[in-house]
């Protein structure tokens, strides 16, 4: 597959935290702000508007691109407002892409930002018996939380992983995250740390378990040609995109079904979404997995992170905790994995996440990572996958 | 006179205290089974020819893999008493339909109880009540051993 390129000219985020007293329009415009100086574009410049909606601050949220839009002062350009659950980052971007590689724009913007009440995602209110992730609430208890629980523990039975192996994700983006001005926890943890704290979802502890967070992420996307005309001669492209969705069946229950679909009739039990996801980014940029030089993939627990590995295809089924124990995944190491520290380090904001990862790719790829540079980076991957078959990951080199 | 008992939601599973079903559907097409049975996502061969009859579900299947609620699952869950009790969570596969399953195991079985690959059955138990009625669900319990 011959897909074209665009460049990433700018990128700019908001701290993820708490923020009292601030919106996710506050947290978005910050971000956009820093993305156009980075990019050194005005706003006047930017022809297309591309929006990741947060589906938890009321009309505003659900039309993003016109809210950032607004806030900058509406200056009459094409706008766009995506909503894909944990994907709507790069959904947003694909739009962008798209529009860029038509010849309909040159120079777009990027944006997303959430804030969230604090605590565990739950379903809007009302009684829906006919919506799943109303069903697996009410019926169960099924909490996000629990299927991170069910995917560790079956890496236990599958693979022979351990508590520990999954403790280790953790301390290891402890670490990467100390070294991210960006990230929300900047505390380095032990393995006794994570072993003192309760367990939310056995075999899954707090400190292992992603939280809910605040924040804002945005990117300035451009023809290769209006960076060149910008002065930037080698910027970071990107060169793949993938926002696939399953293939029927799926054996593996992802959020939030309450069953996995029967592969009775013409299924392998062993096919997974997630795999999906990241050989679609591959055919796009033209790769295969040993091109890569990092990643940055979506640990919404610990032991996720090491699903990851695998399907990313970093390694074999069940050889992930090498990789990991071996300091492959660290950064120094040989293909490091959430230098920025993951949402371990930066709890989830839904349609900035898949943003801020791409951020990190850019940062980088430009070798700007400060303290947490993975050194000679010239290809990178971020992934990304969360409820209701909505999936993303971005390839971006340079 | 105790509670009148009804499912907490309606024909996702039989009634029959002795030996609740799950009820799911299966494609006329295809043959592809569902749960919930018009709910779950369909198989796109069948596309256009998307009946679904229902069917009961194999009322055993062995433990795809398990997990804790050790914290209050958020609202629509009802926390059926003060203070909240951790239960487990356990995903089952059932081998005639190839497919997995969630539910809560029945109350009383702790994390130490459960094995993946072990047997289970489905059973029912009250998951909140109010002044009239308790409102019933399916969950798993280890099949015991006939004497």
């Amino acid at each position: 597959m011959a897909v074209g390129e665009v460049a990433i000219i700018g990128a700019g985020m908001h701290q993820w935290g708490k923020f009292i007293g601030k919106s996710f329009v506050d947290l978005g415009v910050h971000a956009a702000k820093e993305a156009l100086h980075d990019a050194n574009v005005g706003w006047e410049e930017i022809e297309f508007v591309s929006g990741a909606n947060t589906v938890r601050n009321g009309y505003p949220g659900w039309v993003s691109g016109s809210t950032f839009a607004n806030a900058l002062g509406f200056q009459g350009c094409q706008l766009a407002s995506s909503y894909a659950a944990c994907a709507s980052g790069v959904t947003a971007l694909s739009i962008a892409r798209a529009q860029i590689l038509a010849g309909i724009c040159d120079v777009a913007l990027v944006v997303g930002a959430d804030q969230v009440p604090k605590g565990m995602f739950a379903p809007v209110p009302g009684d829906r018996p006919q919506d799943v992730d109303w069903l697996r609430f009410r019926l169960i208890g099924l909490s996000n939380p629990a299927y991170f629980g069910l995917f560790a523990r079956r890496r236990m039975a599958l693979y022979g992983d351990t508590k520990k192996d999954f403790a280790a994700v953790k301390v290891k983006n402890s670490l990467h995250g100390s070294k991210n001005p960006n990230a929300r926890f900047t505390k380095t943890f032990t393995e006794s740390d994570v072993e003192a704290s309760p367990v939310v979802a056995d075999p899954l502890r707090l400190l292992e378990i992603c939280t809910t967070s605040d924040g804002g992420a945005a990117l300035v996307v451009s023809s290769l040609e209006y960076a060149k005309k910008k002065g930037i001669t080698d910027p970071v492209r990107v060169s793949g995109i993938s926002t696939v969705g399953p293939t029927y069946p799926n054996s593996i229950i992802d959020m939030p079904y309450l069953a996995s679909d029967s592969w009775l009739s013409n299924g392998d039990p062993n096919h997974t979404f997630k795999n999906k996801i990241a050989q679609h980014a591959y055919s796009e940029a033209g790769i295969t997995p040993n091109d890569l030089d990092f990643a940055e993939v979506y640990d919404l627990s610990s032991a996720y992170e090491l699903d990851w590995y695998e399907h990313i295809g970093l390694c074999e089924p069940g050889k992930a905790r090498e990789l990991l124990h071996n300091g492959d995944t660290s950064i120094g190491g040989r293909i490091p994995v959430n230098p920025s520290g993951g949402l371990g380090a930066f709890g989830e904001a839904i349609p900035a996440q898949a943003i801020a990862q791409v951020c990190e790719l850019t940062w980088q790829l430009r070798g700007e990572a400060g303290e947490r540079q993975v050194d000679g980076a010239k290809v990178g991957m971020s992934i990304n996958y969360g409820m209701f078959g909505h999936g993303s990951s971005v390839i971006a080199r340079r | 006179m105790g509670k009148k008992r009804v499912p907490a939601v309606d024909g996702m599973f039989t009634m029959d205290t002795n030996k609740p079903t799950l009820l799911g559907g299966r494609s006329k097409a295809s043959g592809s089974y569902y749960f919930p049975k018009e709910l779950a996502g369909n198989d796109p061969r069948s596309v256009w020819d998307n009946e679904r009859d229902e069917v009961p579900l194999s009322r055993t299947g062995k433990v795809w893999s398990y997990t804790t609620a050790d914290y209050p699952p958020a609202l629509p869950y009802i926390i059926a008493s003060e203070p909240f009790t951790p239960f487990v969570i356990a995903a089952v596969e059932l081998t005639k339909e190839n497919m997995v399953i969630c539910g809560q195991m029945m109350p009383g079985i702790g994390i130490s109880d459960m094995q993946i690959g072990m047997d289970v059955q489905i059973a029912l138990d009250v998951l909140y009540e109010d002044d009239d009625c308790e409102y019933m669900v399916w969950k798993w319990e280890p099949v015991f051993e006939e004497s």
